[in-house]
């Protein structure tokens, strides 16, 4: 089962804001069979995800971590959609 | 529900300040003054901006002011404050800023529910750009109870 985790400095607000948008945009696609969850930077490490996402500002955070999505902007659907069908499309999941 | 969050007497409009740290300051006074959150929250807003840069700024002139439910949340509160002029906050894709949202998480799951309704809300352009030119708390409340559902 493919995980993606998509972090936030604080894991309660923008991380959730993003995961919900994901999940969205699987739906459309008629993806299904991907987890999707939401966290803080502490625990990101030792989740397991195969993609990561996040704002830019944590970029450093996140890269050494695996395949990471890095938004401009968390609030727009277009960005979200066009990053992750590249990341999904690249690792053979669509 | 965000209308449960966000009543008349969090809303402020039309607020006038000088800089970034005066328009936090606007955003959480409110909820400090109604002992929801503490005077140490304003500060660990302004030190994740300093650690993190202003990732807060999560849309075009909308900010999230937010910290940690430890750094002083009493109570699951939000604010809703808009500014008169725009006011720079260093995110360059999405500055001038115009519309604060404060909020303070006890946990991290009661608040999701109204903060998926908040994000609704940010992602549709009209209703926030009625929102920021609105001068009644009236018409800020009918468009919180759309998203409230």
């Amino acid at each position: 089962m493919k995980k993606i985790l998509v972090c936030c400095s604080t894991g309660l607000g923008s991380s959730f804001m993003i995961e919900m948008n994901i999940k969205k945009v699987l739906n459309e696609l008629g993806i299904k069979g991907i987890e999707v969850s939401h966290s803080d930077l502490s625990s990101a490490s030792a989740s397991g995800a195969d993609i990561f996402v996040g704002t830019r500002d944590i970029a450093n955070n996140l890269k050494p971590l695996g395949d990471t999505i890095l938004l401009n902007n968390m609030i727009d659907m277009n960005e979200l959609r066009d990053k992750l069908t590249l990341m999904l499309k690249g690792k053979g999941m669509i | 529900m965000l209308k449960d969050l966000l009543k008349r007497d969090v809303i402020e409009l039309k607020v006038e300040c000088k800089d970034w740290k005066e328009a936090i300051r606007k955003g959480t006074q409110n909820l400090i003054d109604k002992g929801f959150i503490e005077e140490s929250y304003t500060e660990a807003i302004f030190e994740s901006f300093k650690e993190n840069g202003p990732y807060m700024v999560i849309g075009p002139g909308i900010v999230l002011a937010h910290a940690r439910p430890e750094d002083g949340v009493n109570q699951l509160c939000m604010s809703l404050t808009t500014l008169k002029e725009g006011i720079n906050f260093g995110n360059k894709t999405n500055d001038p800023v115009k519309l604060i949202i404060t909020f303070g998480a006890i946990d991290n799951k009661s608040h999701l529910e109204a903060l998926s309704q908040l994000m609704e809300l940010f992602m549709n352009d009209n209703d926030i750009n009625k929102i920021i030119s609105s001068t009644t708390k009236d018409d800020v409340l009918d468009i919180i109870y759309k998203y409230s559902k």
